[in-house]
């Protein structure tokens, strides 16, 4: 890991909470479709998340690309694990993958 | 700024050349595409891993000229 002073900040994010998406809004805001996609999906699985708004901070906005060799946004972290952007989470949702890999990190889901 | 389907496929295959590659235009600006690639060269790799193998073939395209791309990949059946 290079030695980009925003990795700590984002390691931080990631290791202290369970499930984190960085994405462009706020759960309650998302200003974007695709993060607004991944945002619905958590909530419909009554999953708790940490959502960081990348559009507030421009270095976690650009950190986060490096970080995780992504080059988009949004990007879901679970257990300190990148899982994907909107396109692999819609997909696991889709296949029924996504209830499974959060029970076997120990997370609970119920659909709403 | 704005990537033709054209020139997707073009870099997809410079870097996955068996890739078999569906690509659909969804806003007709450039910036809006869904692509579908299948190729030998994404068995046993993770779906992530499998993305990032497209992403870097667009050469640091994805995220900036070209503002979505809706990717599906997958390995050939057989």
């Amino acid at each position: 890991m290079s030695d980009n002073p925003v990795f700590d900040r984002i390691r931080q994010e990631v290791d202290s909470n369970d499930v984190v998406l960085f994405m462009k809004g706020t759960p309650v805001f998302p200003q974007c479709g695709f993060s607004n996609a991944v945002v619905q999906v958590l909530t419909y699985l009554n999953v708790p998340f940490k959502g960081v708004n990348v559009l507030e901070d421009a270095d976690i906005r650009q950190g986060i690309k490096e970080f995780s060799d992504w080059p988009t946004i949004p990007q879901l972290y679970v257990k300190g694990e990148f899982v994907g952007g909107c396109d692999i989470v819609r997909e696991m949702f889709e296949q029924g993958e996504l209830r499974e890999f959060l029970a076997q990190k120990g997370i609970q889901t119920e659909a709403a | 700024m704005a990537m033709s389907a054209g020139e997707i496929e073009r870099l997809i295959k410079e870097a996955i050349p068996d890739a078999k590659i569906d690509i659909r235009d969804l806003a007709g600006d450039g910036d809006h595409y869904a692509a579908n690639v299948i190729s030998a060269a994404f068995k046993g790799k993770t779906r992530v891993q499998q993305h990032q193998m497209v992403y870097n073939a667009l050469k640091g395209g994805m995220g900036n000229e070209l503002h979505a791309l809706a990717l599906q990949t997958s390995a050939p059946e057989n």
